[in-house]
């Protein structure tokens, strides 16, 4: 691997390795990014992460050449790349539906990109045979790309893209067209190649769930705007929009009033109800403020807890078995529901609570993320 | 094994029985009989009542004659190889007409593509002879493209095109152009964008990525097209006597003066039989050779 900071994101002095500046593209009428600004630095896996048509596939495209932005700059190595056709770019791509040359053998789409460079013959097969081994289909190298499964299909796309050793690597839906098990032991072969080979990934998905498992970063994008980059640790424990954290994961929106108490603020949100403590991360002025609050961070119980400075009581609406964990949805006095989630870690008990239970959710009050309105 | 695959299989099968098989091996037959003034007019004849003495009768007397014929007289030859050879040209032009008119097609907008379709197939609506006595019009001395050269001043003589090969190379290149178009298209239409963008991305430039990429993905509608012109133009007749000269040696020209000027049913079927080997035999190569690279690749 080599070497970098683990957060060069943090670190003032760190080069990025591509830079978006104000960048703007619109098709026709349409925008498609809007004035978008950011820093995706060496070796990173960097996600962009949205529904689909956020502009996240705009991006890349941009990045690999097959678009020019409407206005602004992007740099790669410090360097303006706009006038670059893709051909000539150290940014290679791995295609949605991996776009392999159906006339050619597996070897052969490899080493497709190397015989377009002005290496000797010698060194492709040798790089070839690298690739081959490096993605573990050297078995399948004389077969054409119709006579091996999908998932060898995305080894040979990942070692063709990877061949030339480009500076970037663009991964677009890359393992979406993977069942579930093969996607997720995919996503762990797809982190260890980045940190063998060292390349900057920026993969491009809709998928939260391969997004916060591969990168070091995941950017949120909605309606070509970036809503957060952050570590993904950072995006699902201190999201900074109601948006994110309710695109991210499940969430539990409750819309009240604070008044501010020291670190801590005091949060009205129903008539007649206990005001909810919590702790926003920077001092917010009294006002209106969403209150967010993950299923699993809200403990459920029969008695009311006295260790937790929150706690409400309510009604079981529903129970959603999921094996590991039960979701329960309570219905607090005033209507409002909410999600609790609780962990089946014993066998063969059956559940503490069930329909119409009466119940009480209770929370510490970092438990929560505070955000004004 | 059940009836329904089995039928599925044997209605072709008798298709082709009754409407090629057994008409050629009438055709052969005549060709291997003499000729004579009778009705129908050559010998011998199968004499059905005199049961199977007829029918052994019949066969001893057939015999290659023609076909050695056809070998002395280099009419024959001459015309088969001026036939292949301006069949050959035509389907050149063809394909150097057809593959960009495709090319093109298949990258228009998808609103823009059944128009396109329609005008490509809008000349057989009108009836064939009709086109090729307006291409007369066209070509003649008097006609409009050396009315029109004439008087732009690009030639200052008519220019002798109509009764040339020329014409006949113009003529077939027209009339077949739609057969050419219509499977490349077929092809390039489904030709998957993102190979392109593949090939870019790995350092082609568009020029390199139509070479390497869009030509070898529609080598399947190029062969297929070249096919459906080469083989109808090489037995054209139509074409040949009403556009070309008459230096204009063909094959189908020659089959029809045997059959219907001379009334010479055997030369003319064994013509026709020669003719038939002539399409067969590359057609059998290829698809051998694409046979044989299929089990390769497996």
């Amino acid at each position: 691997m080599p070497q970098h900071t683990p957060d060069p994101w943090n670190d003032p002095n760190a080069k990025p390795l591509i830079t978006f500046r104000n960048v703007t593209k619109k098709f026709g009428e349409f925008t498609a990014i809007e004035d978008l600004n950011i820093d995706i630095y060496q070796g990173e896996f960097f996600a962009l992460l949205g529904p689909s048509g956020c502009g996240k596939t705009t991006m890349m495209r941009m990045l690999a050449g097959f678009e020019t932005p409407t206005s602004g700059l992007i740099e790669l190595d410090g360097q303006d790349i706009s006038p670059i056709p893709p051909n000539k770019r150290s940014v290679n791509m791995m295609f949605q539906s991996y776009a392999l040359f159906p006339h050619l053998t597996v070897y052969d789409n490899i080493a497709f990109g190397l015989k377009r460079s002005d290496m000797p013959k010698d060194e492709i097969d040798a790089r070839v045979q690298q690739m081959l081994k490096l993605v573990q289909i050297e078995r399948f190298a004389k077969r054409k790309p119709d006579q091996i499964s999908g998932g060898q299909r995305q080894r040979v796309a990942l070692a063709r893209a990877l061949a030339k050793g480009p500076k970037l690597l663009l991964l677009d839906e890359p393992l979406s067209a993977l069942d579930k098990k093969l996607r997720q032991q995919t996503q762990f072969e797809l982190m260890d190649i980045q940190e063998k080979t060292g390349t900057t990934f920026v993969i491009v998905t809709h998928d939260q769930e391969e997004a916060m498992t591969v990168a070091s970063r995941v950017a949120v994008m909605n309606d070509g705007k970036l809503q957060q980059v952050d570590t993904p640790e950072r995006i699902y424990e201190a999201p900074n929009s109601a948006y994110v954290a309710d695109f991210i994961g499940e969430v539990n929106i409750i819309e009240g009033h604070a008044t501010g108490q020291g670190e801590t603020v005091k949060i009205t949100w129903a008539e007649g109800q206990q005001e909810i403590i919590g702790t926003p991360a920077n001092p917010i002025p009294n006002g209106p403020v969403h209150f967010l609050i993950r299923p699993e961070k809200v403990a459920i119980s029969s008695e009311k807890p006295t260790d937790r400075i929150n706690a409400i009581q309510g009604k079981v609406l529903d129970i959603a078995y999921l094996g590991n964990l039960s979701t329960y949805h309570v219905e607090l006095p005033g209507g409002q529901i909410i999600k609790a989630q609780a962990a089946n870690s014993r066998r063969r008990a059956s559940l503490a609570f069930t329909w119409e239970d009466t119940v009480w959710l209770s929370w510490s009050d970092i438990a929560g993320v505070v955000l004004a309105r | 094994m059940n009836l329904r695959r089995a039928s599925l299989i044997v209605v072709p099968y008798l298709w082709l029985m009754a409407l090629f098989l057994v008409p050629f091996l009438i055709v052969f037959r005549i060709a291997l009989s003499d000729t004579a003034l009778a009705i129908p007019p050559y010998t011998p004849t199968l004499e059905l009542s005199e049961g199977w003495a007829g029918l052994r009768d019949m066969l001893s007397q057939l015999d290659f004659e023609n076909f050695s014929f056809l070998a002395s007289d280099d009419l024959y030859w001459k015309s088969y190889l001026s036939s292949v050879q301006i069949a050959l040209i035509s389907t050149f032009f063809c394909l150097l007409i057809g593959f960009p008119l495709a090319y093109g097609m298949s990258n228009a907008p998808e609103e823009w593509q059944p128009t396109l379709m329609l005008l490509v197939i809008l000349p057989f609506w009108t009836s064939f002879l009709i086109r090729v006595y307006s291409l007369i019009g066209l070509l003649s001395q008097e006609g409009m493209i050396n009315q029109f050269l004439g008087w732009i001043g690009v030639i200052s003589e008519p220019l002798e095109i109509l009764n040339t090969n020329i014409a006949v190379y113009i003529g077939i290149t027209y009339t077949y152009l739609p057969f050419m178009i219509l499977p490349i298209y077929a092809t390039l239409i489904k030709l998957d964008r993102s190979l392109l963008e593949a090939a870019e991305d790995l350092g082609c430039s568009r020029t390199q990525a139509f070479w390497m990429i869009t030509i070898p993905l529609s080598k399947a509608g190029i062969i297929a097209g070249c096919f459906l012109v080469f083989i109808p133009a090489l037995g054209e007749f139509v074409i040949p006597s009403l556009l070309g000269g008459s230096q204009t040696l063909m094959i189908g020209k020659v089959l029809f003066e045997e059959f219907f000027s001379n009334r010479d049913w055997p030369v003319a079927s064994a013509v026709a039989v020669i003719l038939l080997l002539i399409l067969i035999i590359p057609i059998v190569l290829y698809q051998r050779n694409e046979q044989r690279q299929m089990e390769a690749n497996q």
